[in-house]
């Protein structure tokens, strides 16, 4: 605080635009270290001294390498199911107004604030044979509980909200003029959507489905009590991370994930990246 | 002015103070590390012994509980958690605490009676109501019209002894030298399983609550505990004629209980399960203990069945550990498709 003091008694060699901008940047990046890239170092630290061979034998092990396959594919589902739902759920929300429609908003976040493993155990005793929705499906022919249909259900559950959150501050945005424009020049409701609204809301839905499908990558509470967690079948690169922790083979655990890391990493930036190119051209140079 | 913040030190210097005394209102504390499944048996154990200690030494002790699967608290123990004792339900989980941390001697088995094991269960089957697959030994678990379920041995010492339990069973009718067939049944044995939890209690969950699978293959202490909450009339016990010895290993963190004064009471507090009092109090939580006058009163609930060791069946838990447990080992061989 007493040097802040001092600087502000002096003339200020630089005009900022925010106000306390080199205070609240240096509390930001000290913040970052501390919580993001400190545990990441210890992550990389805890497998670099087991050597390249060790790394991609442990990587790429059979068993390890079906888990991949597995939570991609679950991962992939979940986020897509949820780009179409979450998409809808925003919309609803935005353009309707109806009773409950608070509440509604407020459910939505409901799968962030339950912890992960009860999420996981309430899905496991609705879908279970046993449960409410899990018996109505059995009788037709469907099991979801104890399957990789489980997994994704997890999934989709746990990282809704991403979607929906993400998409609806742009649906708020997007006024109504636009619409009744091109409507007034004879479009129907259908190429409305697909010329005037999708447009504008695309980079907004990637990014909510992207932050889903990252999420769903690492995803491990939820879905261990309804995976059913069978070798080559439904286990999920989460778990192999968990037995080689139970091994305490702490080396093998971050070789594992580092491979997730890395490639929420590069969606990531990829889609930032895509993002930025895909607004320039949607707005002209600017 | 100036006499306010003083004043207002001393307040809360005295506060924090009679907090002090308050927080140690026992002369000792200690904290017991135990697995999952042993916080109703501790949380009964621990006032009888606070009562013996006051009256063998005249002082006061409390007792505090931690409990999770036994694998992550010796890794908490290791990333510094303070406990003084742990009582585990798995030899490697205890082991790894001297060979790792160097935290336990190298002898700690050898500390207590009976392999410093003051109580031990077996692998045994809960089946539903009747037992309409007529499930009577680990022969019948390699039906192919059987679901099992049992917590996965990768993730639990409970699932690594069913695994060990079948192997052993699999040896004796087969004959020790008969790889073929064992590895046959072992295999046949695993695809059958419906639900691999990661530990006991999911895996309980999992039969129980959520109707999956036809036996539930966990301890014997456990199977009767679940049999006595969910009602006599919906489930039935089977012990198998063969199954394994489980021992529950029990060991003073020699280097915690240095550091924080407690060697004696913690000594004292293990030593103490293996007194008729206690032993009567474990067997009331359906574990098998070695105190002739208990076992005999007990008789009836535990039947006498050949128990083969971790030793006879894998050659201990060090070598099971590396050849059938470890990325790689015969578990992994087996599950492969």
């Amino acid at each position: 605080m007493a040097t802040q003091l001092s600087v502000a008694g002096t003339r200020p060699r630089h005009k900022r635009v925010l106000p306390g901008l080199s205070l609240s940047l240096g509390t930001s990046l000290l913040f970052i270290s501390l919580i993001l890239l400190l545990p990441m170092t210890g992550l990389v630290m805890q497998s670099v001294d087991m050597g390249w061979d060790r790394y991609w034998q442990v990587i790429s092990d059979e068993r390890v390498v079906a888990s991949y396959k597995v939570t991609l594919w679950a991962a992939l589902i979940a986020s897509v199911f949820n780009g179409f739902f979450g998409l809808l759920l925003a919309w609803v929300l935005v353009r309707y107004e109806f009773p409950g429609r608070r509440i509604l908003d407020a459910l939505v976040d409901l799968p962030f604030a339950l912890p992960t493993a009860v999420a996981g155990i309430t899905l496991a005793t609705l879908y279970a044979p046993t449960g409410w929705y899990g018996e109505i499906l059995e009788s037709i022919g469907i099991k979801i509980a104890y399957t990789p249909w489980g997994i994704v259900l997890a999934m989709a559950f746990t990282s809704i909200p991403f979607v929906v959150r993400t998409v609806q501050p742009v649906l708020e945005e997007l006024s109504p003029e636009e619409e009744e424009a091109g409507m007034t020049l004879g479009a129907s409701d259908w190429s409305v959507f697909r010329r005037v609204i999708f447009p504008a809301l695309w980079p907004a839905l990637m990014t909510g489905i992207a932050l889903s499908f990252t999420r769903s990558l690492g995803e491990f509470g939820a879905v261990i009590f309804i995976a059913g967690n069978m070798p080559y079948v439904s286990e999920i690169t989460s778990l192999m991370i968990f037995v080689s922790l139970q091994e305490f083979d702490f080396p093998a655990a971050s070789a594992i994930a580092s491979v997730v890391l890395m490639a929420s990493l590069i969606l990531l930036f990829a889609i930032n990246i895509w993002q930025a190119r895909y607004l320039r051209r949607l707005h002209g140079r600017s | 002015m100036k006499s306010a913040p003083r004043s207002l030190k001393t307040i809360i210097g005295t506060l924090l103070l009679s907090g002090a005394v308050q927080a140690s209102a026992a002369d000792q504390t200690i904290l017991n590390t135990s697995y999952d499944i042993a916080r109703e048996l501790f949380a009964t154990y621990n006032p009888t012994f606070e009562k013996h200690w006051l009256e063998t030494t005249g002082k006061t002790i409390e007792i505090k509980q931690s409990h999770a699967g036994s694998s992550k608290q010796a890794n908490a123990i290791m990333n510094g958690l303070q406990a003084d004792v742990v009582t585990f339900n798995q030899v490697t989980d205890v082991q790894v605490l001297h060979d790792r941390a160097k935290m336990i001697p190298a002898n700690w088995k050898t500390s207590f009676p009976n392999a410093s094991s003051p109580y031990y269960s077996t692998t045994a089957f809960l089946v539903r109501k009747g037992n309409p697959k007529n499930i009577q030994n680990w022969g019948d678990l390699a039906r192919n019209d059987v679901a099992l379920v049992f917590p996965n041995p990768k993730t639990s010492g409970n699932g690594r002894y069913t695994y060990l339990a079948a192997q052993g069973y699999a040896q004796k009718t087969f004959g020790k030298g008969n790889d073929a067939k064992i590895d046959d049944f072992l295999g046949t044995f695993l695809k059958n399983v419906a639900v691999f939890d990661t530990g006991g209690r999911g895996a309980t969950t999992t039969f129980v609550e959520r109707g999956i699978g036809d036996v539930l293959i966990t301890f014997e202490s456990e199977v009767n505990n679940i049999r006595n909450q969910y009602g006599a009339d919906k489930y039935e016990v089977v012990v198998p004629k063969t199954s394994i010895l489980a021992e529950f290993p029990v060991a003073v963190v020699a280097k915690n209980a240095k550091k924080n004064g407690t060697e004696k009471v913690s000594h004292e507090y293990l030593n103490y399960l293996y007194s008729e009092a206690s032993q009567r109090l474990l067997a009331g939580f359906n574990y098998r203990v070695h105190n002739d006058v208990v076992k005999a009163e007990f008789a009836d609930k535990f039947p006498e069945v050949t128990l083969l060791t971790v030793e006879e069946i894998a050659g201990g838990w060090p070598k099971a550990t590396k050849e059938i447990f470890k990325n790689g080992g015969k578990l992994d061989q087996l599950q492969r498709r």
